[in-house]
């Protein structure tokens, strides 16, 4: 009999949630994870990304606190603190992860996993030994690594992905960073805050080519007036790395050479199955990712998959979702488990971008019937009380019943006011649940039942 | 001076009826006798005459609204003559306008409280609206969501006839209709009152005996032969024989052909006879009139009459009322017996079944195969003992069992 009814080979979003999740259910389980509990969110993803975001924010702040009637003296920062907490930030809460899976009774391995065809699966620890670990089940949730473009060395110093920006020693003067989606957009933000001439360089029209198409030309424009250079319609020729910099020869709208001290790769990401899989194991896949059926099954017996690894969405949030869902489904053969349908996507720039559901070229695309509601920041009396007057809320509402479809926020708190949004869809509220909803005065929240209200006709503050 | 036209009664049990057409506009010119409007009633759908000449001066009651009978519905007069915008006479136009003669359920019903017997139902605001939409019986939809929550994909599955599970094998497992709710016809209407009315005021009692049809149906079969050879169109139905039976019956126990008044008893002395046919949407009873002076082929080729006007909604006044005796027959889809409900004021009502073949015991004592009929007398007892009920069968039974006497 195996020793473990389920082994998890990542411990990351899918991973550790997903071992929890099996140990509630009173199961033997296993996490083996090659680096630090948590994997790419909390180590080198969501979390110290946001830490990052925060720093920036903070001395935005600062720089603009005349606009509060405080006065500073000379402000300054020392980058490498500020990158300092970021990874302090990342440690704290992957030993609270650690911890938190000792506390649930899973067992935790460190080391570089690997599965073979009878489904065991050799880790090398640091100490250079082997262990064999045999489990029921295996739950690969290897997620993923950043893409990087064909032709293009890492190295790390001057050329990057996010890995490696997460642990600049040095802020570049200037840089340029290739994909404008959430990663691109929100170094860009956090680079630019702190001085550093940020060109941001994206192969679609618009910043956040897939959100609503207003919401990123808001942000586009903001992002501009901040003082980003933001080049669209427009991708990389060549990169030519030196010790001191790089030389970005760019195509297409704006076509032209740039040199600057440093180029970011953020191009989306890649599936991780790297040294995963033995040699001779034969797992099917779908454009590298491991292809699972509605029960979240690889192709091999006792081989389920879940997180970034099975595809989009990259969202540490559904690679939770999806590996609760794969657990409940393995071990009650009764439990259908479900996919991913409606979820938030979040970019932590300022102003910040939320959405959730269709945005309305896709309802028009689906020929829905529906109507749109707007409210503006500057309408809101605690965004302009909080000098955070810039903003929509964008909400669309179904016809005839007043379903939501979807909700797009820009501006302050955005990421954390479209979780109202979420929860109305998941209940199915409809707009005269949303606007007979007392929402507290003043908060950033009534925007969203204002928004409403503004759809089905009636708003009051519009 | 301007007139009025109002809602006339145009049947005794009508109370109101539906303006299904105008035939006229405001401004045209109509002479009496005029075919002006069509009026739909519990019964059928009527046209309107008109008793006046002049212009229509104003049209006060719009296509598919519900007046009242004497409520105002036009006014006539000379042109440029001013009219009253309100009735100066009694009765108001009744009730608002309805709409469509069958509509979902929307804010003219107000929606049924789906509760189920457990108490709450547990459903998602979106659901409810849209159940309440499609008239979707929510304590009757399986619920996917947390804990048995009915969400939207449930109560469109179950509104599609959808992903209901099920053991149904080749059936399907498919709702069997559609959930809906739909307003009450006229004539349904009229079934449900005089039914009721029926069942709860009159005092039934049944009595049954089987008829050997076997002569009938050799009857029935060469005198079609015959009518064919002669190139007569008329076919001649088992019903033919036992309306003109029922007749026959009558006037040997006439007493069944009466009606209970209350303080008094009223025999009649003609026989208005009263057949049930079906219809799309209910049963109406056609009369034949005087039936006990006319013979068997007046009856039958008057059934075939009007039992096609009924079908087609054009019976009159006069061909659906005034009946003393009902015959109702579902044999013809092989109801073997059954009982009816009287048709108020009708003392009695009688239930024919389908001829089946079975053994029968002869009067040799041998086993014979045999045609049986049966036949149920439903009788009102305020009218009608049951001595007088079983004498008015025996006499039907011997007119069915030597039916040639019926074609004297």
């Amino acid at each position: 009999m195996a020793a473990y009814d389920l082994a998890f080979l990542g411990g990351g979003p899918a991973g550790y949630v997903g071992a929890i999740r099996a140990a509630q259910l009173g199961k033997k389980v296993i996490v083996i994870e090659k680096e630090r509990a948590g994997g790419t969110c909390l180590n080198w993803g969501c979390i110290p990304s946001k830490s990052l975001l925060k720093n920036a924010e903070v001395y935005q702040h600062i720089l603009h606190s005349e606009d509060f009637g405080i006065t500073t003296g000379k402000v300054s920062f020392d980058f490498a603190k500020v990158m300092g907490r970021s990874r302090s930030v990342s440690d704290r809460i992957a030993k609270g992860v650690e911890f938190l899976l000792k506390a649930k009774k899973v067992d935790y391995l460190v080391g570089q996993g690997q599965m073979g065809i009878d489904r065991k699966i050799k880790v090398k620890t640091a100490d250079g030994k082997t262990q064999v670990i045999e489990a029921t089940n295996v739950m690969l949730a290897t997620g993923c690594v950043p893409r990087v473009l064909p032709g293009m060395k890492v190295d790390g110093k001057v050329v990057m992905t996010s890995r490696e920006a997460l642990e600049m020693k040095k802020q570049p003067k200037s840089i340029v960073i290739l994909g404008a989606g959430a990663i691109g957009v929100e170094f860009a933000y956090f680079l630019h805050s702190f001085g550093t001439k940020v060109t941001l360089v994206e192969m679609k029209p618009r910043v956040l080519p897939i959100e609503d198409e207003e919401i990123s030309d808001m942000l586009g424009k903001n992002l501009a007036k901040q003082g980003i250079e933001i080049l669209t319609e427009t991708s990389m020729e060549s990169v030519t790395a030196s010790a001191s910099g790089v030389k970005v020869k760019l195509s297409g709208k704006n076509a032209k050479t740039i040199e600057a001290d440093a180029l970011l790769c953020a191009v989306g990401v890649q599936a991780n199955l790297d040294g995963a899989l033995e040699a001779g194991v034969k797992l099917e896949l779908e454009k590298g990712y491991v292809k699972v059926d509605g029960r979240y099954k690889s192709s091999m017996a006792g081989v389920f998959a879940a997180g970034d690894i099975i595809g989009p969405p990259w969202l540490a949030h559904v690679a939770s979702f999806e590996a609760i869902e794969a657990v409940n489904g393995i071990f009650d053969a009764k439990y259908q488990p479900k996919k991913v349908g409606v979820f938030p996507g979040c970019t932590y720039c300022q102003p910040q971008v939320a959405s959730i559901g269709l945005t309305e070229a896709a309802a028009k695309e689906k020929k829905l019937k529906f109507k749109v509601g707007r409210f503006p920041y500057r309408a809101s009396g605690r965004a302009v009380a909080s000098g955070d007057s810039e903003g929509m809320v964008k909400i669309l509402i179904g016809e005839p019943h007043g379903e939501i479809l979807g909700a797009h926020i820009i501006g302050a708190e955005a990421t954390e006011l479209i979780g109202e949004v979420g929860l109305g869809m998941t209940l199915e509220a409809t707009a005269d649940e949303i606007a007979g909803t007392i929402h507290a005065h003043p908060t950033l929240t009534e925007m969203i039942k204002e928004a409403t209200e503004a759809a089905v006709g009636h708003a009051i503050h519009v | 001076m301007a007139k009025e036209i109002t809602m006339p009664a145009l049947s005794p049990s009508m109370t109101e009826g539906v303006l299904a057409k105008w035939h006229k506009k405001v401004g045209d010119t109509i002479k009496p006798g005029e075919v002006i409007a069509e009026v739909e009633t519990d019964k059928a759908t009527m046209d309107l005459e008109a008793y006046d000449k002049g212009t229509i001066l104003l049209i006060a009651a719009p296509e598919g609204s519900k007046v009242a009978v004497n409520g105002r519905i036009a006014v006539v007069g000379e042109p440029g003559e001013k009219v009253d915008a309100v009735p100066s006479s009694s009765p108001a136009p009744a009730s608002t306008s309805v709409e469509a003669k069958t509509v979902t359920q929307t804010a003219a019903v107000p929606a049924p409280v789906m509760v189920s017997s457990s108490g709450r139902v547990k459903i998602s605001p979106l659901a409810k609206k849209i159940a309440n939409e499609k008239g979707v019986d929510v304590t009757r939809v399986a619920g996917s969501g947390p804990g048995g929550r009915i969400v939207r994909r449930d109560v469109e599955a179950a509104q599609g006839g959808g992903s209901v599970r099920s053991a149904a094998g080749i059936f399907g497992g498919k709702p069997i209709a559609q959930d809906g709710v739909r307003l009450v016809s006229q004539m349904r209407a009229a079934i449900a009152r005089r039914l009721v009315e029926s069942k709860t005021t009159a005092p039934h009692f049944y009595v049954e005996r089987e008829v050997d049809a076997a002569p009938l149906a050799k009857l029935r079969a060469s005198a079609n032969v015959a009518l064919e050879m002669a190139g007569e169109k008329l076919k001649l139905s088992v019903n033919d024989f036992v309306l003109k039976a029922a007749v026959e019956a009558l006037r040997r126990v006439p007493a069944v052909n009466s009606s209970w008044e209350g303080a008094s008893i009223r025999q009649h002395g003609a026989v208005h006879l009263a057949f049930a046919v079906a219809l799309p949407d209910g049963l109406i009873t056609p009369v034949i009139r005087n039936a006990h002076a006319k013979d068997f082929r007046t009856i039958a080729r008057e059934a075939k009459e009007l039992g096609a006007k009924a079908k087609a909604g054009k019976l009159q006044p006069e061909e659906y009322t005034g009946g003393t005796f009902t015959v109702s027959n579902l044999g013809m889809i092989g109801v073997e017996r059954f009982s009816a409900i009287l048709n108020p004021p009708q003392a009695a009502i009688l239930a024919v079944g389908a001829t089946v073949k079975k053994p029968v015991l002869a009067s040799n004592g041998a086993i014979v195969p045999g045609e049986r009929m049966s036949l149920t007398v439903s009788a009102d007892h305020r009218v009608v003992d049951g001595l007088m009920a079983g004498e008015f069968l025996k006499a039907l039974v011997e007119v069915l069992e030597s039916p040639g006497v019926l074609l004297m």
